[in-house]
């Protein structure tokens, strides 16, 4: 919507005109007022009272509004004006909703049996408003409940029809992908199977991490692979407050993991709180897959 | 019974068991008080309790504290601050008229965040 005030007024016209029309025509209860819903409804609220068990038992007043509601099936009773109201704002980013307000005078009690049926009309459809959750509008219905045909209650609701203000960017980033050359393919090749790949060099067998062309102690650029147990410990860490990167939720532990063949990996610790890693703390290795493409090696805090 | 009487307070733990077994016990099937990946995209940090949970909550306090025979002819709630898992609402009452058999109460239900629900109930109670 644009912020134009007289584009506000316009829309805020036709909102108003559905004041008065009819919100639902000649509803049927799903169901009579029943002993089971009485008490599924009791037990939920923690409700013992006495006079909602036994052959005299009335429902609790306030489920008035819940023999009206569809559940999971489409409201028949439901007229075109207030789909037509509701798409209104749907349509224009307002498709969030919340009650805020709820007005019950109960007439005479409901027993197990009363046939339920009830009509509502919009009572009033408000200006625009500018509230926490979101700029929307406020409508008011008015419900009228009758068991038997009887008047049973009146049920007055106000629900905000709001376009949220703090909607979460969509779609959730991916992280970065890693960089994979002739020199490190190795490597990758053997995370895409849950293997943890160690250069080996085959004049010295030094080993080497991460892959390197040649060997950091002889120079041989000749070498073999041997596999990690998975076993480590972190030698040292970080904890990434800040700066925030995208696909990443700060407070997050980045640790340099020592693995028992004596190499050192940069990796997430993880399954322990970022505050609770530790100095020397055991971590086992763990592939995980952050997307449908892409699997790291992170590690996994041993608790004693 | 008389104006200026407080009612002892109520406190419920709001569990998310409370919050999805009092929308289900309603029939409201609205995903943001069973489905937390969805009320969060609807800008809520997390499920919260709805409407009608409240009022039966309401409720409950009123009839709890005046007995079985207490009838409850009016209860006008407004909703605060949400209901999340794990917050506690405390509710206390506060009589603020009385009518011969009849009193008016008036009700706050306050969570971490604030008042959740303020309103006032009108209840019979048959001497």
């Amino acid at each position: 919507m644009s912020g134009e005030p007289e584009v506000h007024e316009e829309f805020e016209a036709r909102l108003k005109a559905y004041e008065g029309r009819p919100a639902a025509a000649t509803g049927v209860g799903r169901d009579p007022v029943n002993e089971p819903m009485i008490r599924h409804w009791c037990e939920a609220m923690g409700d013992t009272s006495p006079a909602y068990t036994g052959p005299d038992a009335v429902a609790p007043p306030t489920m008035l509004q819940a023999w009206t509601m569809a559940g999971l099936t489409r409201r028949p009773e439901r007229t075109a004006a207030y789909d037509e109201l509701l798409t209104l704002l749907d349509e224009s980013g307002h498709d969030a909703v919340v009650a805020t307000d709820c007005e019950q005078e109960y007439l005479r009690p409901l027993r197990p049996g009363d046939e339920i049926t009830f009509d509502s009309v919009i009572e009033s459809v408000s200006g625009r408003k500018t509230t926490k959750l979101g700029a929307g509008y406020f409508i008011t219905t008015r419900t009228d409940v009758r068991a038997g045909g009887e008047p049973a209650g009146t049920h007055r609701f106000r629900i905000l029809k709001y376009a949220p203000a703090h909607r979460p960017s969509k779609p959730a980033e991916r992280r970065p992908r890693p960089v994979v050359n002739r020199d490190n393919s190795g490597f990758w090749e053997g995370v895409a199977r849950h293997a943890l790949l160690i250069q080996r060099c085959t004049a010295c067998t030094t080993l080497r991490f991460p892959w390197l062309p040649g060997c950091t102690s002889c120079g041989s650029p000749d070498w073999d692979t041997v596999e990690a147990r998975g076993e480590g410990t972190v030698h040292s860490y970080v904890v990434m407050h800040h700066p925030p990167f995208p696909a990443f939720e700060p407070p997050y532990a980045v640790g340099l993991i020592e693995l028992a063949e004596g190499v050192r990996i940069v990796s997430n610790v993880v399954g322990v709180p970022y505050d609770k890693v530790r100095i020397g703390m055991p971590v086992r290795l763990e592939f995980r897959r952050y997307d449908d493409e892409l699997v790291l090696p992170v590690f996994q805090g041993v608790t004693p | 019974m008389k104006p200026g009487d407080r009612l002892p307070p109520l406190e419920i733990p709001i569990t998310r068991t409370l919050i999805v077994a009092g929308a289900i016990a309603s029939r409201d099937y609205q995903d943001v008080h069973h489905d937390p990946d969805l009320a969060r995209q609807k800008g809520s940090p997390d499920i919260f309790m709805n409407i009608l949970t409240t009022n039966g909550l309401v409720g409950r306090y009123i009839t709890d504290h005046f007995g079985p025979r207490a009838e409850l002819r009016r209860v006008a709630i407004r909703l605060g601050a949400p209901n999340h898992p794990g917050d506690t609402m405390v509710l206390t009452g506060t009589v603020e008229e009385v009518d011969g058999d009849t009193a008016t109460v008036r009700v706050v239900g306050a969570n971490g965040l604030g008042e959740h629900v303020t309103g006032t109930v009108t209840v019979r109670v048959p001497v």
